[in-house]
């Protein structure tokens, strides 16, 4: 018997099959998105980290423009020598992605030359450049948040005569749903701008730890690293703000477990000075602090707070009991301050030369200054900027959808950017030539079958990677963002029954119920005491962290938004487990080391 | 007047050719304030006197002095003759009677008794395990035997075989003894304040079985071994072994007695993550007074093995019995893992010239 053939491997992306009854979902997507014969050769894995569920077909401009972008940064415009961009395919609805490497050294060498100058002149800048970074990104949120969609009336408006514009609104229709995907673009590049100078910062002190110190945790080291004031944190402290203020102003009582947000609004505005009091406050910690999408900003449904008001509205009953019971406290900022100093002053401590301690001044000192970015793009990134896009987007949709081309705004989603450009060409002809769109029988049609698709594909189990398994991984890169080691590999070869094995992000050992979320909009069945299981963890959900003793997810590694969230609760959490949800089932008791990173059903 | 006796603080690092290293080591944990077992020490002038009357003029000693050290048969006759004389002459009057009234002063309840080598212990050249150790000895008389049984071990066929083969001479080779109460720990066994593998100074390596540790360092039971941060208190290596026999001393008996470890549990760890970082703050602290790491032993006092006494304070059930520097990762140099570089950011750009 040949011992190859029993060896575990993963599946080709040629021998993946149609997910039943979802035969017709490459229709969906563009063709530089499937799988080519070659594609056979290299190792892929399942970027469920972004992409946990089968994309619709809108949103796989969230995978086409971040990579368009990354790549374009760091093998273009800042030139890192050893490695280009990402590829990724869509296979079953799924995103598979591969980093290119770079392995000549000659072509190391002329890269390094380059990316010396480039990456150099950003590090010894940093502050400057991510002042004017911050101006410019506000700039992109003010524009999108401003566009707006032609309302097309009978008649176009007076002015267009009286100022002599010579342009006609059904032109903006077009001009300005390009401009949101142009925007959305240029916020990807500005997103990629830092991204890999900030992280690369993060690797070199990280592995200078693992050198120094073989047997420190990831979690200490980004303890040592990570900032206080990040922005991510602000949703939630205005949460805690309306809480303490709903007590102060005698409103407690509206906030009750279940309560329909837009219930309590009508209530609280019938509640005299101390309702109008809340309400104004709500409106000023709305914008900008409720753009917090309750994904991670690559799904049009991860509606932000301030579009579906449920998620805040589910966590203010609790704040507002704990604020009457006296429990609510304030991040302790000065406390965690004196601990991340007393951490790293105590590894430098242990450091055997001062020649290794002005080395760890330098990295970490460097690893600060370039934090704040890396903690707080995603804030304005993928979730202020996104949501706007998102619902501009969705706008475009009604425009659709009033004009008789799809059924409803939504439906939009289930287009290609490039397809509503077509639809939107079709709403701007039939204006002009005073007939209805024709969009209505092509459309309608595609969008209740793509509907169909989304949902058998729903039911496909993706492999955590196809492809021959790689004889070494290790990009550190692949393994900061994604939490993809050998180690990870291997456990996604060898799955065994009852353990599931991730990346210990932030310690402790509890046990308790688990409940598996696939989807954010399930939130709500999250009780007391459980542990979350997801296949990505969300900062946005920080709300479910008041209430979960637990998390685990899918993917994630030691830096992502959930393991950081989980330290600051002190619970633990594992992270990049491959396949958690699968395995685990709500109601089944489990046991999660946050330390050894692993997670035990016992029950 | 003592003048062969102390109390257990009465010694302290400086003492070690007065007390032996053992002794000198534990004196100097009390001092700092660490916990140790209540006991005395039997101070080496003691041995010295009995020697007069053994081994008069130390010609016997002389001669061992002078046996090649590849002359094990040589050695084994010369040592097991010099043994027998030391066990058999009488213990000075006056050592006998102070050790006697320092016994007396523990009340009935049964001790051990632990050989205490001058040279024992050094940085330089570790001596464990060579000398003897009796554990549960119980009454004066057996106390009595037990020390001259401990001055005896200083000439074990390995000890003698070990001085040869280091040039160790005999001359001023002398052997302190420590008598302390003995323990019954729920757990015991050995902690390192820096990493047995890898050498990383950031974390405590702690191994530990049920009951006395002498299953563990007589090698009876592959231990439960736990790694705790020193820095931020995570476990960040935790393996629980199958462990099949406790060491135990029964109540009225003498000695101790190896048994099968109840089923149950064999598989359950012999500490919980509290314990285990309590010990390691305590390995901390042992580190930090002496200024380099160190391989301690330690036993966790508490109930029957798998029902921890709830309501005794965690570090008040902590007693040390042994430490001694690290020696393995002391002796070697490494280079610099990075040096200051002109720029922060150098470092950066460095790493990403390499491929990854």
């Amino acid at each position: 018997m040949d011992g190859n053939a029993s060896a575990p491997r993963f599946p080709l992306p040629s021998e993946i099959a149609d997910a039943p009854g979802a035969e017709g979902w490459r229709s969906m997507y563009p063709y530089f998105t499937r799988f080519q014969p070659d594609d056979d050769k290299r190792f892929w894995f399942y970027n469920s980290m972004h992409f946990p569920e089968p994309m619709p077909a809108f949103d796989t401009i969230t995978a086409e423009v971040p990579y368009s972008a990354i790549g374009a940064n760091t093998a273009r415009v800042f030139v890192f020598p050893t490695t280009l961009g990402i590829e990724h395919r869509i296979v079953n609805g799924r995103v598979y992605i591969t980093a290119n490497p770079v392995t000549d050294p000659d072509e190391i060498g002329r890269r390094a030359a380059v990316f010396g100058e480039r990456a150099g002149y950003y590090y010894e800048n940093w502050d400057t450049l991510y002042q004017g970074w911050k101006m410019r990104i506000k700039g992109l949120i003010d524009e999108i948040t401003s566009i707006t969609v032609p309302e097309l009336p009978e008649f176009d408006d007076a002015a267009v005569v009286t100022e002599s514009r010579g342009v006609a609104q059904n032109h903006y229709v077009r001009e300005n749903f390009h401009r949101c995907i142009d925007l959305f673009s240029v916020m990807w590049h500005h997103h990629t701008e830092f991204l890999m100078l900030g992280y690369g910062a993060y690797v070199v002190f990280f592995q200078f730890c693992k050198q120094a110190f073989p047997e420190i945790s990831d979690q200490a080291v980004a303890r040592m690293v990570a900032g206080i004031d990040v922005i991510m944190y602000r949703p939630d402290d205005e949460l805690r703000q309306l809480a303490r203020l709903a007590v102060e102003a005698g409103v407690a009582d509206l906030f009750t477990e279940g309560c329909s947000p837009q219930a309590v609004l009508a209530a609280l505005a019938e509640r005299g000075e101390g309702g109008q009091r809340w309400l104004s406050a709500f409106e000023r910690a709305r914008d900008p602090w409720f753009n917090v999408s309750t994904g991670d900003g690559f799904y049009h449904h991860h509606r932000s707070w301030a579009d579906d008001l449920t998620v805040p509205f589910a966590a203010l009953p609790r704040y507002v009991a704990q604020v009457r019971d006296g429990l609510l406290a304030d991040r302790p900022t000065e406390a965690l301050r004196a601990e991340r100093d007393r951490i790293a002053s105590s590894y430098r401590d242990l450091l055997s030369s001062e020649e290794e301690r002005a080395a760890f001044d330098q990295m970490l000192g460097l690893c600060r200054v370039v934090f704040p970015y890396v903690e707080d793009h995603k804030f304005y990134c993928e979730h202020w900027f996104t949501s706007q896009f998102f619902a501009r987007i969705r706008e475009f949709g009604a425009l659709l959808a009033r004009s008789g081309v799809l059924a409803e705004a939504e439906d939009v989603f289930q287009l290609h950017h490039t397809e509503v450009d077509q639809a939107l060409s079709d709403v701007m002809l039939a204006w002009a030539a005073g007939a209805p769109p024709v969009g209505a029988s092509h459309w309608r049609p595609i969008v209740a079958e793509r509907k169909r698709i989304l949902e058998a594909l729903r039911g496909w189990s993706p492999p955590p990677a196809l492809g021959p398994v790689p004889e070494a991984l290790n990009d550190p890169a692949v393994h900061m963002l994604w939490g993809v080691t050998q180690t990870t590999i291997e456990a996604w070869l060898r799955p065994s029954s009852d353990v599931v094995r991730g990346v210990g992000a932030s310690s402790g050992i509890v046990e308790g119920p688990a409940r598996v979320l696939t989807d954010v909009n399930q939130i709500g069945e999250i009780r007391d005491g459980e542990i979350l299981v997801c296949p990505v963890t969300a900062p946005s959900w920080a709300p479910v962290f008041g209430k979960i003793r637990a998390a685990v997810s899918d993917i994630g590694g030691s830096m992502s938004h959930a393991a950081i969230v989980a330290r600051e609760y002190g619970m633990p959490a594992v992270v990049g487990t491959g396949d958690a949800t699968k395995r685990i089932s709500t109601g089944q008791l489990v046991r999660v080391d946050g330390d050894r990173g692993i997670v035990q059903v016992i029950g | 007047m003592q003048r062969f006796t102390c109390g257990t603080a009465g010694v302290g690092a400086a003492d070690a050719a007065r007390a032996g290293g053992k002794a000198a080591a534990l004196g100097e944990l009390a001092r700092a304030g660490l916990p140790v077992p209540r006991g005395f020490v039997i101070t080496a002038g003691a041995f010295l006197l009995h020697m007069d009357e053994a081994d008069p003029g130390g010609a016997a000693r002389g001669a061992l002095g002078s046996l090649a050290a590849d002359d094990l048969d040589g050695i084994a006759g010369a040592a097991a003759a010099l043994r027998a004389r030391v066990t058999a002459v009488g213990l000075p009057p006056d050592v006998a009677s102070e050790v006697a009234s320092a016994c007396a002063a523990f009340g009935a309840g049964p001790v051990a008794v632990r050989s205490s080598a001058t040279l024992e212990d050094s940085a330089e050249a570790s001596f464990a395990g060579l000398q003897d150790t009796y554990l549960a000895v119980r009454g004066t008389d057996a106390v009595l035997d037990r020390v001259r049984a401990c001055w005896a071990s200083l000439y074990n066929d390995g000890s003698v075989a070990y001085r040869r083969r280091q040039g160790i001479g005999e001359d001023g080779l002398a052997m302190g003894v420590v008598v302390q109460r003995m323990l019954n720990p729920r757990s015991a066994g050995v902690m390192f304040t820096r990493s047995p593998v890898t050498g990383d100074r950031s974390v405590v390596a702690i191994e530990g079985t049920w009951g006395l540790g002498s299953a563990l360092v007589g090698g009876e039971v592959t231990p439960d071994s736990f790694t705790v941060s020193k820095v931020t208190g995570e476990i960040t290596g935790r393996r629980v072994s199958v462990k099949l026999r406790v060491h135990s001393f029964t109540p009225n008996g003498q000695g101790i007695s190896a048994s099968p470890m109840a089923f149950p549990l064999r598989r359950t760890p012999c500490l919980t993550d509290d314990e285990a970082r309590a010990l390691a703050l305590i390995g901390r602290q042992v580190e930090d007074h002496y200024g380099a790491p160190q391989d301690i032993e330690w036993a966790l006092l508490g109930d029957s093995p798998g029902h921890p006494a709830l309501h005794a304070d965690l570090a008040d059930r902590i007693v040390l019995l042994q430490s001694r520097p690290e020696t393995v990762w002391a002796a070697r140099d490494r280079e610099p893992i990075a040096s200051p570089q002109a720029k922060a950011s150098d470092h950066v750009l460095a790493r990403f010239r390499r491929a990854l």
